[in-house]
């Protein structure tokens, strides 16, 4: 969806403040909604997940932190997973008529869960279309829904930089489709190619697009 | 937000949907487990040790995992390398992608909307506003993590360290030298 999350190439938001190393979370419930999001039982995955922040209508999602965010969306899947109720939310006590689940992570499980190695490379019949070195154009496709395609690369030709075998494909996995993999690619485009004339002819901009996303240029 | 997170939370523990030991646990790991002293290490090997740093560069998640680093937001990784004519700059312009087992959490500002709108768009800008300025005739790469492969920056081993130890050149690897927003 061509929301305001899209935002590469665009100008007049301000400058970044740099800031010392050393803090994961610049405040303790941070901390707590970084955690509660990756113990809560919800139904989900990585796409799914960033779609739901994608929703957020664009004013607040510009306006709102990045771990606001975050509550925002893991308190719209409670709900709508049916996990938690709204009266449950609002008042912070549990309806003493539900069920008590039993907690799917528990405290010694967490370091191997968080150092497991996982992948999203999967085995596929069909060949890759493409190899690298070669022209390809960024499709000029306008989805509702979720996407990795951003706007500023649709309808600009790059080169194949490197072929990366098949991904679970986004804008399947996030919309319940299956993980529905597809060839992943680097491509390369110049920032000319991107920006103008104007812009350093040795720069470039290369990103990890999925075939579907590409054309032979 | 202190208040409505502490209530939420007293709900699903309530609820048995989360172990409050575990949220603890999680928070440990961000806070102390995983971080840029991590991709430091990293970056001191392969400056020490060519047969690594060629490793690295062709199978950075292999040879990350060598020195024990490896999970969530790590599966696939991938190390760029500055030198005199190339400087990386990483970057997600979607939304946050960041490699959390070598750098941790991201710094508020990569998260945030000015580093993303522009980093693509104005990287000379961007670095220079970190306090770095690039010579016209080097080559700038940005890399814009759009799907489920993660970067990380080699950056150039300064002048006049061929006598330091592996640890004592892990504590001159910044994090934002290894997101390319600053040299060495």
């Amino acid at each position: 969806m061509n929301g305001v999350h899209d935002m590469g190439g665009m100008q007049g938001l301000g400058r970044p403040e740099p800031e010392p190393e050393g803090h994961a979370f610049h405040a303790a419930w941070e901390g707590r909604v970084h955690a509660m999001s990756l113990a809560s039982p919800t139904r989900s995955n990585i796409d799914a997940g960033r779609h739901q922040r994608e929703l957020i209508p664009g004013p607040e999602y510009l306006r709102m932190s990045y771990y606001e965010k975050w509550f925002r969306s893991l308190s719209d899947r409670l709900i709508e997973q049916g996990l938690v109720t709204p009266e449950e939310l609002a008042t912070g006590q549990a309806d003493p008529a539900a069920p008590r689940a039993t907690p799917r992570l528990l405290a010694p499980d967490v370091e191997p869960a968080l150092n497991r190695r996982g992948s999203y490379v999967r085995e596929i019949a069909a060949p890759a279309r493409f190899k690298p070195g070669d022209a390809v154009r960024a499709r000029n496709i306008h989805p509702d829904g979720h996407t990795r395609l951003p706007r500023y690369v649709r309808g600009r030709s790059g080169l194949i930089l490197r072929v990366n075998g098949a991904h679970v494909f986004p804008d399947s996995h996030a919309h319940g489709q299956g993980e529905d993999p597809r060839p992943l690619y680097t491509v390369r485009f110049t920032a000319q190619e991107l920006w103008g004339e104007a812009a350093n002819p040795r720069d470039s901009v290369s990103l990890d697009l999925w075939e579907p996303y590409l054309e032979r240029a | 937000m202190a208040l409505r997170v502490k209530a939420l939370e007293s709900l699903l523990v309530e609820k048995g949907l989360v172990d409050a030991a575990a949220l603890d646990a999680i928070v440990d790991h961000f806070e102390h487990k995983v971080g840029p002293r991590n991709g430091a290490r990293v970056v001191a090997r392969a400056w020490i040790d060519p047969a690594y740093k060629a490793r690295l560069l062709e199978d950075a998640t292999a040879a990350i995992a060598e020195l024990g680093y490896a999970g969530g937001q790590g599966e696939h990784m991938v190390v760029v390398e500055n030198t005199a004519q190339a400087h990386n700059l990483v970057v997600c312009t979607l939304c946050s992608c960041y490699p959390w087992p070598v750098l941790g959490l991201p710094p508020v500002w990569y998260k945030s909307s000015p580093y993303r709108s522009r980093a693509v768009i104005d990287p000379r800008g961007v670095i220079a506003e970190f306090g770095t300025e690039l010579a016209e005739d080097v080559e700038v790469r940005v890399w814009d993590s759009t799907a489920e492969i993660r970067y990380l920056v080699l950056p150039q081993r300064p002048a006049g360290t061929e006598d330091l130890s592996e640890e004592a050149l892990a504590a001159l690897v910044t994090r934002d030298g290894m997101i390319g927003t600053a040299k060495l």
